[in-house]
């Protein structure tokens, strides 16, 4: 394609045969990684199988789609035009689906959403808790997009952005526009979007960079993971714009290896992208030539850190290097590199397309727009969900997430993975935006959220990314390799009954230690998770010193189990289980526990369902 | 030249320095241990950290990484840097108690107190041998392997380097296992006796990295007799 004005025509003509076929029924399986897990490719078969025994190929469509962010009901099947949503759909229910739902145009109640405190069955997408207050501009299309076809982007709009820029903006205008919008890195620092492309832009050299990060590592959190794999289009786009702003001639796409459906989808997407003409050189007749590469990251944690980032695209060994100068001044082979997270390239066609207002109107005074966030843990709806900055966490937590189940109280939240922190119950009522949230102890990140409940030890929190983070620093910088292993040591003395009271007050001065002293943003946040525990939980802390008590009862130095004499049947179960044949006892006769030989590993009290093995920690231990 | 204000004083240096050798140039002393003057800057040690900025911007960097810019406000010795480059040395002698440079260090920053558990590593992984053997020695037979707490200074594979000369420039330029204090260090004290010196050398013998190959000093051949004396034992 030579020119603009033929793209232009090939869209239109996309749209009006999509917009054609909008009345005909289609049945929409949502199959991201989370779905294909839950066997999503399997529901999709046999709905095709069924499809074809009713002989209805011609008259409707069958698509699978990427994630629609209610990963815990998945696989999800979707009825258009009605809309209606069905549930944890299994392979058996597919033949029901087409004969009843598809033929006869009835609703199957079993597979419909449930609302877990009242009972209630509801029948459409729109009406279920989860989704009420959402505000979905990122995500609002996965449910219509076959991430494999690109017309299906093109269809819902795609692409017009880049149409936009290329033929009406000048650079500068891009630029400005994403300024005004105040689209803020959605990567985790929250650095302003248009400045950091002004500064490359500003710096002068022929050969420049952009980049897409796609390293995404936090535990729990997979918000770049559902744009990648159900809208990579948009991903694309967003890189186009921002190169053209810059004046870059090459991007680079660094994704994880571990994300072997989204680098299918990207490589796809990229491939199409050039068959239309919109990557390579002189695109449209305007001059403006771009080209994308997919680089695999390796699974370092520390390679999502910009500047050890762009070490692992030359070949070198991901560690990061002091900033100035910055990866704007010179970045990949010393070139000015302009690199960005997946989401905050996804945000850049809606604010072309939206204009800069349509964008700013969402959110607070110093955080715009939308975020995604992952919402996991000890929660009743797991996804993810895309929410209007300045919401409440008690409006996600309860409205949003449904609640804690089995009646269990709230503890804490936990954002912004390894580097955020915990937020305690009594700052529920905090509006997430990236101040707020920094001021809370903690961090927006890149969305990650994790819900603890009260049988959380928030100890145990501490140590577990204490644990992931000494495997994860890249190692150089001694107060971040040497401090986050001793903060470490000194969180196992204290859950393993060996704490010192002197002990909180040095987690305290190292910690700050190496938040100051560490060169990195790996090492500057890394003490977050332990200060903001003991900021929020220190009689937590103080129980397990001087009591030698975990609240909790989890840590395993500090409790025991032992068989109540009033619910022990004898069953024997406990007795099977053991790994460690600490359980005697002769059948329907109570059973005892050799503490000696017991490693508290807590099976039996996850077998035994008559509730007889009771946990115990401090001054009732055995 | 590019203008900047250390410590409160006006001092105008190159372009193209780092913050550590303006300090150095108008003889402000700032602790070092991974930096060199032969050597590109690295920044693993986090030794020389000063302050710059202000109020609540204000931050610690490592001098020798940081370039001095037009207007940087530098500060060299507030109790914030004093205090953690306490906890620096802390961590290195936990980690390499005998190396007598640390206990200068901790000496002259007046460390008294180890409060972590001495791990007796003979590397401080600060790099200095990785630069040395790839700039000066235009060699490239070690560089850091894994990450975390994995890390370490090694050749290819953990095999004899075909690229390596045994010339010992890493031995030469290792602040840990020079002179190594053999003295008595119950755990949690820095001993403070340097008085008995034995020869430096690895615990075991490798003629890879032995620069006394042909001679030899004697130490690691008595810690090979010993392990066979040990293990015959068994």
């Amino acid at each position: 394609m030579k020119d603009i004005n033929k793209f232009k025509q090939v869209s239109s003509k996309i749209r009006k045969s999509q917009a054609n076929e909008s009345n005909k029924p289609c049945i929409i399986v949502s199959s991201g990684t989370c779905g294909e897990a839950r066997g999503s490719k399997e529901v999709f078969a046999s709905l095709k199988k069924a499809i074809k025994k009713h002989k209805l190929e011609k008259r409707i469509n069958i698509k699978l789609t990427g994630c629609h962010g209610f990963c815990q009901v998945e696989p999800i099947v979707i009825i258009h035009p009605e809309n209606i949503f069905y549930q944890s759909v299994q392979p058996e229910d597919a033949q029901e689906i087409i004969a009843e739902t598809i033929v006869n145009k009835n609703i199957i109640d079993h597979l419909l959403f449930k609302e877990s405190n009242n009972g209630k069955k509801i029948k459409f997408e729109k009406d279920i808790p989860f989704y009420k207050k959402q505000n979905k501009l990122l995500l609002k299309n996965n449910v219509f997009i076959d991430p494999l076809k690109m017309e299906d982007y093109i269809g819902i709009g795609g692409y017009s952005a880049i149409i936009q820029a290329l033929s009406k903006m000048k650079p500068d205008k891009v630029i400005d526009t994403i300024k005004e919008s105040g689209l803020r890195g959605r990567g985790g620092a929250g650095f302003p979007t248009g400045i950091k492309w002004s500064l490359s832009k500003k710096t002068k050299g022929d050969t420049k960079y952009i980049v897409c990060n796609a390293d995404e590592g936090d535990p729990g959190a997979y918000m770049d993971r559902s744009i990648l794999e159900g809208n990579p289009h948009s991903v694309l786009e967003g890189m186009m714009i921002g190169a053209y702003a810059i004046g870059a001639q090459e991007g680079f796409i660094y994704i994880r290896h571990e994300y072997p459906l989204a680098v299918t989808t990207i490589n796809t997407a990229i491939e199409q992208a050039r068959k239309y003409s919109l990557l390579g050189k002189n695109i449209f007749g305007t001059g403006f030539n771009f080209n994308l590469k997919i680089v695999r990251g390796a699974g370092a944690f520390v390679c999502g850190e910009e500047t050890a980032l762009i070490a692992s695209i030359e070949g070198k060994k991901g560690e990061p290097r002091q900033r100035p100068p910055f990866p704007s001044e010179r970045g990949i082979w010393n070139k000015p590199t302009n690199i960005n997270n997946v989401e905050t390239w996804a945000n850049i066609p809606l604010i072309i397309t939206n204009g800069a207002e349509g964008f700013s109107k969402i959110g607070t005074e110093s955080s715009k727009g939308t975020k995604i966030f992952s919402l996991v843990g000890k929660i009743n709806n797991t996804g993810l969900v895309e929410v209007p900055m300045g919401i409440t966490l008690k409006e996600m937590v309860y409205e949003i997430g449904g609640g804690i189940p089995n009646n269990k109280q709230f503890k804490a939240i936990q954002t912004g993975g390894p580097s955020g922190g915990c937020i305690p119950k009594q700052l529920l009522d905090l509006p997430i935006d990236y101040d707020k949230l920094s001021d809370a102890g903690s961090i927006m990140g890149s969305g990650g959220m994790v819900v603890m409940d009260e049988d959380t030890c928030m100890v145990d929190v501490a140590k577990y990314f204490l644990n992931f983070l000494q495997e994860e620093s890249c190692g150089k910088c001694l107060t971040c390799r040497e401090g986050i292993e001793r903060m470490l040591e000194i969180v196992e003395n204290i859950t393993d009954r060996r704490g010192k009271e002197e002990d909180i007050e040095t987690l305290k001065e190292l910690g700050e230690v190496v938040k100051d002293a560490s060169m990195c943003g790996l090492g500057q946040t890394a003490p977050n998770p332990v200060l903001s525990t003991i900021r929020y939980f220190e009689n937590e802390y103080l129980a397990h010193i001087k009591e030698k008590k975990c609240p909790a009862k989890v840590c395993r130095g500090l409790i025991s189990f032992d068989i109540s004499e009033d619910e022990c049947n004898g069953c024997g179960a406990c007795r099977i289980v053991c790994p460690e044949k600490a359980i005697s006892g002769e059948k329907k006769k109570l059973h005892t526990i050799d503490q000696e030989k017991c490693i508290r590993c807590g099976l039996c009290f996850e077998t035994c369902k008559f509730e007889a093995i009771e946990k115990r920690s401090g001054s009732d231990l055995k | 030249m590019i203008n900047l204000r250390i410590d409160d004083l006006d001092v105008q240096v190159e372009e193209g320095w780092t913050i550590l050798e303006a300090c150095q140039f108008y003889g402000l002393d700032i602790p070092t241990l991974c930096d060199n003057d032969g050597l590109t800057p690295y920044g693993a040690c986090r030794l020389c950290l000063v302050e710059i900025g202000e109020g609540k911007n204000s931050k610690l960097v490592s001098s020798c990484t940081y370039p001095a810019m037009e207007g940087l406000k530098v500060r060299s010795h507030s109790t914030r840097i004093i205090k953690a480059r306490k906890i620096v040395i802390e961590l290195m002698i936990a980690r390499c108690p005998n190396s007598k440079t640390l206990q200068d260090l901790a000496s002259k920053y007046d460390v008294q107190k180890i409060r972590f558990k001495i791990k007796h590593e003979d590397c401080l992984l600060c790099g200095l041998c990785v630069r040395m053997c790839k700039e000066q020695m235009m060699s490239g037979a070690i560089d850091f392997v894994g990450r975390g707490k994995d890390r370490k200074i090694t050749t290819a594979f953990d095999e004899k380097s075909e690229l390596c000369r045994t010339c010992g420039g890493c031995m030469y330029i290792c602040p840990i296992c020079e002179l190594r204090c053999q003295g008595p260090d119950p755990p949690g004290t820095i001993c403070g006796s340097c008085l008995e010196m034995s020869p430096t050398c690895l615990d075991f013998s490798n003629d890879a990295q032995c620069f006394m190959v042909e001679s030899g000093c004697g130490t690691c051949v008595r810690d090979t007799i010993n392990k066979n004396v040990d293990e015959m034992e068994e």
